[in-house]
Formats: structure tokens, C-alpha cells, sequence
């Protein structure tokens, strides 16, 4: 009987640290002045993809992160800081950025992500800084040509976790099977083992797949809107005013239309006029 | 946490079932095969030594998401289409019946030489000493890191998420990103991968009273 009293014991002591754990998170939200913080130490910490052609792709030859997003998060620290402000780069996933800007390792997130109400109750979006759409990646010579034709009963859909495209798909395509990956360059390498039919993500990452790799393309066009937005900390009231701020001037000034042409004017079947501002 | 569980408790159970089913699976083949190649290190056949000691070194020392993304990407690409779940279970087999074969042969290397001269002498054949005289003492000395490795072997299984395998892992990661709720959701899989090896912990250590 003392043995098995001992043993209950210890799983429940074990259950407690579990919980006592668990009630932690929610206590450990800063309350800090990011602007402040950020101007006093004159760099603003942004979080970016790093797995991401066009948007924001890890350089191995320099260990520098290019792309759109981080061009577009240089300029709007030089607006927000001064010309000698200094941006900080950090690499997140769709499933590590929000807990990232909620501990304060980064001060916005500018990774791709789209304004959603959802996502609008935990983190302040900025206004759209980029007007994707959802398509599908498919092989050449694929039968399949747009979102409608995956809608079958053994079709497979690839896409990443965390990302909005995966709960759009399954209103799009719900016979289809979803597989989600942990990031896109896995949902890539699965396409072409033959794990899926699709890939699917919103066009501007897809674009960027397709150029690297020949023999897969975007088809059908897009099937939804998907604006992307900078996402701060609730209660940084401040700081989200001069991002918005900030990307406003840079859009003013003929900066934002000359980064989307640095970035997309090479790419087969992009909106220039659409997407310029 | 209790909300977690309200909302996505079919995701978590269809995780905890595929995240058992993928370690019973492995459990058994790896035991199978793991216990094939410590009989076969322990062999006077040389060649059939080297076999057994090229296996373990391979299977041992390459990471098992290595394994693992050769069997989702590799193979579907040249030989045959396997699922994320059956290539995730293969590379765990693999994987952890290196360690297995380790492991027992260490037991059968522990039971006095003068057992198996014994057995012979009294006009046993060499695999009827082995299967009735060695292995049974053998598997009596390795039962608790036997039973490390199956711990391993349980927690492994969340390779799975990486090759969208649906295990608990997987399912983690989902509810994680719709939920926001990342710390809770990580605690809830973390009490339910606790309540699959607890069980398997207390009854490897019965086992380890009763036998021993």
C-alpha cells in the first residue's frame, strides 16, 4: 500500500510542476517601452524568415538574411531611428515568431504574415505592407491546374505549419489530404519526392520557388487576399504608430516601389503595376 | 492547459494514437532485429561479425532525423512511395535497433564463456545453447537499459513530425500555431508523453524486481 501511495505520489508531484509551470507564461509578459528601449540603444530587433526566396532568405556565402522584407525593414528603421539607426535581424518560423515577440527577443515581426482577426487579438498588425494571394505550386505537366481540381478524394496537399494557407486550403480543398511541414523548404523537398500533389502558400514565396527551381510552377492564380502585416506587442501603442508611420514615408518617397522592383521584376507572371504603391 | 485539451482533444488523441502505435511497431521490430544482430557480433563466424558491427556503427551514429528524411525523401523518389508515418517508423526501427543490439550484447557477453562450453559439452548444437542456456540469462542482466532504450525509443517517435507523420509532435505543432497558445500546448503533450512512459518505466522496473 506505502508503495503505491509513494508512486501516486510522485506523478502527482510531477502533474503540479507541470501546471505550476504552464501558469507561468502567462505572468511573464514585460511591460516595457519598446520605442524607448529601441531609440536609447538605436537598433530595432526584427524577426524575418530566413528560409524565404524574394521575402527574406538566409545567405550562406555571407550568413546575411536578403530579400523584400529586409530591405523594406532597413528603410523604416533609418525612418524611425535616424540615418545611423541599425536594424538586428532575427530568424523565425511561423510557429516561433509569435512566442518570440511575446517574451521580447524580437520587437516586430515582418516574416510573411498575414492580417488576420485571429491572429489581430494577440499582436497589433501595422497596416499591409504586401497584398499576397494563395495559389498552388504544382510539377510541370501536374493534371492538376487549379485549387478547384485538388478538391478529390486522395489528393495531397503540402503546406507549412503555423502559416494561414493550410486553414484556407481545407475551405478550398476539403477532400483534399493537408501535410504541414515545418518550413518551406521541407514542403519543397516533399513535393518533389512525390509526397504531394501541391504545394500551396501564399504566390509572392511560391514565385521564389519556382524561379529556383525549374520544372514547377504557380498555376491557376490566386484564390484568396492575403495582406501581410508587421505585428508588434499589444500595448506598444508608440512603436506600432511609427512603424506605420515609418512605411508611409517609405512608400512616399519612391523607396517601397524601387525595393519591389529590386526584388520581383525578374519574376515570371508578377503584378508590377499592381503591387507598386 | 484545460482549454487545450477542451478544443483539441480529438488532434491529441489521434496523436497519442499514432505516437503508440509508431512505438509499438518500433518496439518489436527493433527488439526483433536489434537482438538478431547482438547474436550475430557474438558469432565465431567472422563474417558474419562484420556484418552485424558495419550495421550498428551505420544505424548508431547517423541521427535519426537523418534516417528518417532518407526514407521520406529518398526512397519515394527512386524506389517505392512510402507515407511519412512508414518512413518515420522505419528510420526509428533502424535507429534504435542499433542500440538494442548493443545492448544485449553486452548481456551475452556477461554470461560466463564457461555456460556456453558447459552447454555444449552436454551435447547441445550451438543455437540450442544459445536459445536456451545464454539469451534467456542474458535478457535477465540487460532489462534496465533495455528499458532506457524503449524510453528513448517512445520519446524518438516525434520524429514523426518532422515527415508530417500526425503523431503527438505533429499534432503539437499545429494546435501551437491556431491555438497561439504555444507554452500550454507544449505542456499538455509534454503530461501526455509523460503518461505513455511512465507506465512503460514502472513496468520495466516490476520487471527488473521479478526477474532479477
Amino acid at each position: 500500500m506505502r508503495k503505491i501511495l509513494s508512486r501516486v505520489g510522485l506523478v502527482v508531484a510531477l502533474l503540479i510542476m507541470v501546471v505550476s509551470l504552464g501558469a507561468c507564461s502567462s505572468t511573464s509578459g514585460s511591460k516595457r517601452d519598446v520605442l524607448k528601449d529601441d531609440k536609447q540603444s538605436n537598433t530595432i530587433t526584427w524577426g524575418v524568415k530566413a528560409d524565404t526566396k524574394l521575402f527574406g532568405l538566409m545567405d550562406v556565402k555571407d550568413n546575411q538574411i536578403k530579400g523584400f522584407e529586409v530591405d523594406l525593414a532597413k528603410a523604416m528603421t533609418k525612418e524611425i531611428l535616424g540615418k545611423k539607426g541599425k536594424a538586428r535581424f532575427i530568424q523565425v518560423t511561423s510557429q516561433t515568431r509569435m512566442p518570440l515577440l511575446a517574451n521580447g527577443n524580437i520587437d516586430a515581426i515582418m516574416a510573411t504574415m498575414t492580417i488576420t482577426p485571429q491572429r489581430a487579438e494577440q499582436v497589433d498588425f501595422s497596416r499591409s505592407y504586401f497584398d499576397a494571394g494563395q495559389a498552388i505550386l504544382v510539377k510541370d505537366g501536374s493534371p492538376i491546374k487549379n485549387v478547384r481540381s485538388l478538391n478529390r478524394k486522395g489528393a495531397v496537399v503540402l503546406g507549412v505549419v503555423g502559416s494561414n494557407s493550410v486553414q484556407n486550403i481545407k475551405k478550398f480543398a476539403p477532400k483534399a489530404r493537408v501535410l504541414q511541414l515545418s518550413d518551406y523548404s521541407q514542403a519543397l523537398t516533399a513535393l518533389k519526392s512525390g509526397q504531394g500533389d501541391a504545394l500551396t502558400t501564399d504566390n509572392g514565396i511560391l514565385y521564389g520557388m519556382s524561379i529556383e527551381n525549374p520544372g514547377y510552377s504557380v498555376v491557376g492564380g490566386t484564390f484568396t487576399k492575403e495582406p501581410y502585416g508587421i505585428a508588434t506587442a499589444k500595448g506598444q501603442r508608440p512603436f506600432h504608430n511609427a512603424i506605420n508611420h515609418a512605411l508611409t514615408k517609405v512608400e512616399n518617397s519612391g523607396e517601397y516601389n524601387k525595393l519591389i522592383y529590386k526584388w520581383f521584376h525578374n519574376v515570371k507572371g508578377f503584378d508590377m503595376k499592381g503591387a507598386e504603391r | 492547459m484545460i482549454s487545450i485539451f477542451q478544443n483539441y482533444g480529438g488532434e491529441l488523441l489521434t496523436g497519442l494514437g499514432q505516437t503508440l502505435l509508431c512505438s509499438i511497431i518500433a518496439l518489436i521490430f527493433a527488439l526483433i532485429i536489434g537482438s538478431a544482430f547482438a547474436i550475430m557480433e557474438t558469432m565465431p563466424n567472422k563474417f558474419a561479425r562484420v556484418v552485424a558491427r558495419v550495421y550498428i556503427e551505420v544505424f548508431r551514429n547517423i541521427p535519426l532525423l537523418v534516417i528518417t528524411m532518407f526514407f521520406y525523401v529518398v526512397i519515394p523518389m527512386y524506389i517505392v512511395k512510402i507515407s511519412g508515418f512508414a518512413s518515420g517508423t522505419v528510420g526509428l526501427t533502424l535507429y534504435s535497433s542499433a542500440f538494442i543490439a548493443e545492448t544485449v550484447r553486452s548481456g551475452i557477453q556477461s554470461v560466463d564463456p564457461g555456460q556456453m562450453e558447459g552447454a555444449r559439452s552436454t551435447g547441445l548444437s550451438y543455437w540450442q545453447s544459445m536459445r536456451y542456456i545464454i539469451l534467456p540469462q542474458a535478457f535477465r542482466y540487460v532489462i534496465p537499459p533495455l528499458g532506457n532504450q524503449f524510453i528513448n525509443l517512445v520519446k524518438n517517435s516525434s520524429v514523426l513530425a518532422f515527415v508530417a507523420g500526425f503523431d503527438l509532435m505533429y499534432q503539437a505543432n499545429v494546435i501551437a500555431s491556431d491555438s497561439l497558445q504555444s507554452m500550454s500546448t507544449y505542456m499538455c503533450v509534454g503530461v501526455l508523453y509523460l503518461i505513455l512512459t511512465l507506465p512503460l518505466s514502472y513496468y520495466m522496473r516490476h520487471l527488473e524486481k521479478k526477474l532479477a
